[in-house]
């Protein structure tokens, strides 16, 4: 399997990507692990005469924790796992990036190309929105952030614009309990359903729940309703039953090799259920 | 067509300088350019593990990145882990233990594991079998792919406990 050919530029700062990406338009697409984008040149499912690798680019990486989490783009998956401060601060995002691919992939897929991407099987877009975060895009005209939860259009459609590179994502440290829970065939493939919970409580009442899912649309679903129904209950059997119908009211998954949709729907369900009981028994 | 790129790489300890298209992966440029057929080609859908090198600390599927894209690093294959004279401890303990058997996933197998123990010295059997999911292997069931690791880092935090020991033991007559 080799891609068609193409030109290999290393540029060692973001002007330098910038001036490339304005001189060869649609020609040109930035590389981050490349564990995405290599295997469909491989496939000629992307034709990219003009490839910037982003590995020397100044700035992409680093993880600064506080009270706003900030994440280079070019962080791996194994920076994260990596990282106890960000695993002491959000701690989900540490047993997310556990349950993507698998070892070799992890060294290699970042944080940027995961939800730059648009593949609705990626993981990191569904916990980007349950974490309400932002991402930090710049491009000819400047530096501008969109949130997670307005940057998806469909699949592989994003809210990016071709000239623009996302240079970080930020969000608020998490607050109270958190599970990122998935279902697949086998260790190292996409969901065939998952979802991101945070939840907050005061006593025993629930004061805030976040619920995003994976793989269940052509984007990933954040699922105001679905919180909306936890807030404020005991989160006793009623109130989950009522958060997963409304997550479910929300996606609209498709039959693929994973399933049918019937299927699909069944296993959103579980999986909601176990992260809302999870999420809540760490609260 | 797109020109040629000069690209140099650092494998197993030998410099390798060579001008190649940006579109050759890694693992035809060692098996194919420098003749080093230890990582093997199964999927090269970047699945099965069978091409895993070690590139500058991360095990990598080398069916999955550009030569260019490794150009100025360091490389690592089997044939940097031992010789057949002094097998390194994880290919002493494969042998020992039947961690193989068609021996096609065992390159990439050993590359990986080594790493691993590199990371994680104590690992649990859960922690092997975690280690390893990104390696595939079609005859043994992993049962004894598993068994050798373990055994194979009993060996190596024995030889390092035992040379460390030495060490203690010149500082105490160093003292004396
Ligand atoms: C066997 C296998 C299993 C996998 N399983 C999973 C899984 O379970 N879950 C999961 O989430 N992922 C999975 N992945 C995907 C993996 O996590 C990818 O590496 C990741 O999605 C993309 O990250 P990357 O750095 O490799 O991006 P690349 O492949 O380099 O890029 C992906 C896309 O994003 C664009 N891009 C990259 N960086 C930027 C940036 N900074 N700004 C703008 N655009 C950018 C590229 O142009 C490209 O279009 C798997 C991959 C493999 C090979
Ligand atoms: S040949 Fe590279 S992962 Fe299978
Ligand atoms: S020994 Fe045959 S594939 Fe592993």
């Amino acid at each position: 399997m080799i891609p068609a050919a193409f030109d290999y530029h290393r540029p060692t700062d973001m002007a330098g990507v910038l001036s490339l990406l304005s001189e060869h338009g649609d020609d040109a697409r930035v590389m981050a692990g490349g564990h995405s984008l290599i295997p469909l040149m491989k496939l000629r499912m992307a034709d990219v005469p003009h490839l910037i690798d982003l590995q020397d680019v100044e700035g992409l990486s680093g993880i600064d924790v506080g009270e706003t989490i900030r994440i280079g783009a070019m962080v791996t998956q194994a920076d994260i796992i990596d990282h106890t401060g960000l695993t002491a601060s959000a701690p989900i995002l540490r047993e997310a990036a556990l349950q993507i691919a698998d070892p070799q992939v992890r060294y290699m897929g970042t944080v940027g190309g995961n939800v730059a991407n648009g593949d609705p099987g990626n993981d990191m877009p569904g916990l980007m929105q349950c974490l309400d975060a932002q991402f930090t895009l710049v491009g000819p005209d400047g530096e501008r952030t969109v949130p997670a939860r307005d940057f998806y259009e469909a699949a592989y459609m994003t809210e990016r614009g071709d000239e623009e590179v996302l240079t970080s994502v930020s969000f608020a440290a998490p607050k109270g309990g958190y599970a990122y829970e998935k279902q697949k065939r086998k260790i190292g493939d996409y969901a065939t359903a998952a979802s991101a919970v945070q939840m907050t409580k005061d006593g025993g009442t629930c004061t805030s729940a976040s619920i995003a899912m994976t793989n269940l649309s052509d984007t990933p679903i954040f699922s105001e309703n679905a919180g909306a129904a936890l807030a404020g209950s005991t989160v006793d059997e009623t109130a989950i039953k009522a958060a997963v119908a409304a997550a479910l009211a929300d996606i609209d998954p498709t039959e693929d090799n994973r399933g049918p949709v019937a299927f699909k729907m069944h296993v959103a369900g579980v999986i909601l259920t176990r992260a809302i009981t999870r999420a809540w028994s760490r609260a | 067509m797109a020109d040629k790129m000069h690209i140099k790489l650092t494998v197993n300890g030998t410099e390798e300088e060579f001008l190649a298209e940006p579109r050759e992966l890694l693992i035809y440029t060692l098996r194919e350019r420098l003749n080093i057929t230890g990582p093997h080609i199964g999927c090269e859908t970047s699945h099965c593990g069978a091409c895993t090198v070690t590139i500058d600390g991360k095990s990598v599927k080398s069916c999955t990145m550009f030569a260019v894209q490794a150009s100025g690093k360091d490389i690592t294959t089997i044939e940097g882990l031992g010789t057949p004279d002094a097998l390194h401890p994880l290919q002493e303990a494969f042998k020992e233990h039947h961690g193989l058997q068609c021996g096609y996933c065992t390159p990439g197998m050993i590359t990986r594991a080594a790493k691993l123990l590199e990371e994680n010295p104590n690992p649990t059997e859960e922690d092997v079998r975690f280690g390893i999911a990104g390696n595939l292997c079609r005859c043994t069931g992993y049962q004894n792919i598993v068994k050798s690791i373990l055994a194979a880092a009993a060996t190596m935090n024995a030889d390092a406990s035992s040379s460390s020991d030495a060490i203690g033991q010149t500082k105490v007559e160093a003292a004396e």
